[in-house]
């Protein structure tokens, strides 16, 4: 069974409904000991960090988070949590990824928010080669930096992490819940996960 | 690289896709969900649902058929109409929509776009505004066009992006509905004023308008309605005709 972890995000209905064309059958939780039993868990997150954050440490969820030994995705918001710090109104995250958060800076008169459908190049397996220079849905103003847990990098304004994995978490920047085709290939890899 | 949008729109009346042509006449194009999926399957990048008339009792009839439409469609979508509260929003983000646009409500009061801003965050805000061309000045319309309001559509626009809205969509009455071209002078003067996304609408007419819309007007993605609806123009043959003009498009 899969878990998503049920709290303040926006998008939550959107994985749910992502999962359902998946055919994969999941619950949507808040209760540490369900969290704790699924085969894996999602992580999802559109919003603020540290409004979230507070959400997350009132149910004591970032320890569960933290603790957890199966596959974990986290999507967006839920991405950047995994990290250890947000620039993001200076948020203290939960520390999976050591890896600060930060704003976009433009550097051609690029928009921030980063928002709509970039390319993607993965760099370890779980996103699938397959994947080269495919397209995903994209809505955020901060970034985490490329670095050795990178598995995707897409650039805007430089080339940043679009996807993570270390032991047994996966995050991704995009919403893979939104991104057609590309997305659901990435969520299946996911779920393919042991 | 960052991609520019396709947006087809879908007026929303009963629970039908309609079409207004200068938001007068109106045509039934079908099914929602049903358009919605075979947009996203022909490689559309979002979608916007109107609810064109909106009251507060077919709210709740709104709130169901944004969940099918959410259920059965991969990519992001907008959905708008009649939006004048942080009530009227949660029930349609809970139902699955990504965005919700707002229009007069915003104009009648700004501090909408606050509120609905720190209720669900900026990404969530799409401040759609409908203007038209009054002696040489852009002058804000609100009641589907045909109210002239005391605003001006660079400061509103300006306005609306301080007040935290994620995005602009930008109609232009004097286009829409005329199949001549978007309104490629404001849309340009639009995009080297905000810092924020900026979708062009009205006046869609062949590929070439939206060639322009990207290339003069700047636009971060374009809107369109009966143009799609009707099958005149496929979103395949629009990317691929974009494409070989070097716009940066998702195939």
């Amino acid at each position: 069974m899969i878990s998503v972890i049920k709290y303040n995000a926006g998008n939550i209905r959107s994985v749910a409904f992502a999962l359902e064309r998946l055919d994969v059958p999941f619950i949507i939780t808040d209760n540490a000991e369900e969290i704790r039993k699924a085969d894996k868990v999602i992580f999802p997150g559109v919003g603020e960090a540290s409004t979230t954050m507070r959400y997350l440490k009132d149910k004591k969820l970032d320890l569960v988070i933290k603790d957890l030994k199966q596959p974990v995705l986290g999507i967006c918001l839920g991405m950047q949590l995994l990290c250890t710090y947000s620039e993001e109104n200076d948020t203290p995250c939960i520390g999976i990824f050591d890896q600060t958060v930060k704003r976009f800076q433009p550097r051609n008169n690029e928009k921030v928010p980063h928002m709509g459908w970039n390319s993607l190049t993965p760099t370890q397996s779980w996103i699938p080669d397959s994947l080269s220079g495919a397209f995903v849905y994209f809505v955020h103003s901060y970034y985490v930096p490329a670095n050795a847990a990178t598995a995707a990098i897409t650039d805007y304004t430089l080339p940043f992490s679009a996807a993570l994995k270390k032991d047994n978490f996966y995050a991704v920047q995009f919403h893979p819940e939104k991104s057609a085709k590309a997305g659901e290939k990435i969520l299946t890899s996911f779920l393919n996960q042991h | 690289m960052l991609t520019k949008r396709i947006i087809p729109c879908l007026d929303i009346k009963d629970g039908r896709t309609v079409k207004g042509v200068n938001f007068v006449n109106i045509r039934d194009a079908g099914d929602p969900v049903e358009l919605g999926a075979s947009y996203a399957s022909q490689g559309a990048d979002e979608l916007v649902f109107l609810d064109i008339a909106a009251t507060t009792e077919n709210r709740k009839t709104f709130a169901t058929l944004v969940r099918e439409i959410a259920r059965h469609v991969n990519i992001p979508f907008t959905v708008g109409g009649g939006i004048s509260s942080v009530a009227d929003v949660a029930p349609l983000l809970e139902a699955g929509a990504d965005k919700v646009s707002i229009n007069s409500a915003a104009v009648r009061n700004p501090q909408l776009i606050d509120e609905l801003v720190k209720a669900f965050g900026s990404q969530f805000v799409v401040l759609a505004i409908d203007a038209r061309k009054l002696i040489n000045q852009w002058i804000v319309h609100t009641h589907g066009g045909s109210k002239p309001t005391d605003k001006k559509l660079f400061s509103w626009a300006r306005e609306g992006q301080e007040r935290g809205a994620g995005e602009i969509l930008f109609t232009s009455m004097d286009h829409d509905g005329t199949r001549q071209g978007f309104a490629t002078d404001p849309l340009a003067k639009l995009n080297e004023l905000l810092q924020i996304p900026v979708i062009a609408s009205g006046g869609a007419g062949t590929k070439e308008h939206f060639l322009h819309a990207f290339t003069l007007g700047k636009a971060d993605a374009a809107l369109a309605a009966s143009l799609f609806h009707f099958g005149e123009l496929s979103v395949p043959d629009l990317k691929s005709y974009l494409k070989n003009y070097n716009i940066p498009v998702r195939t």
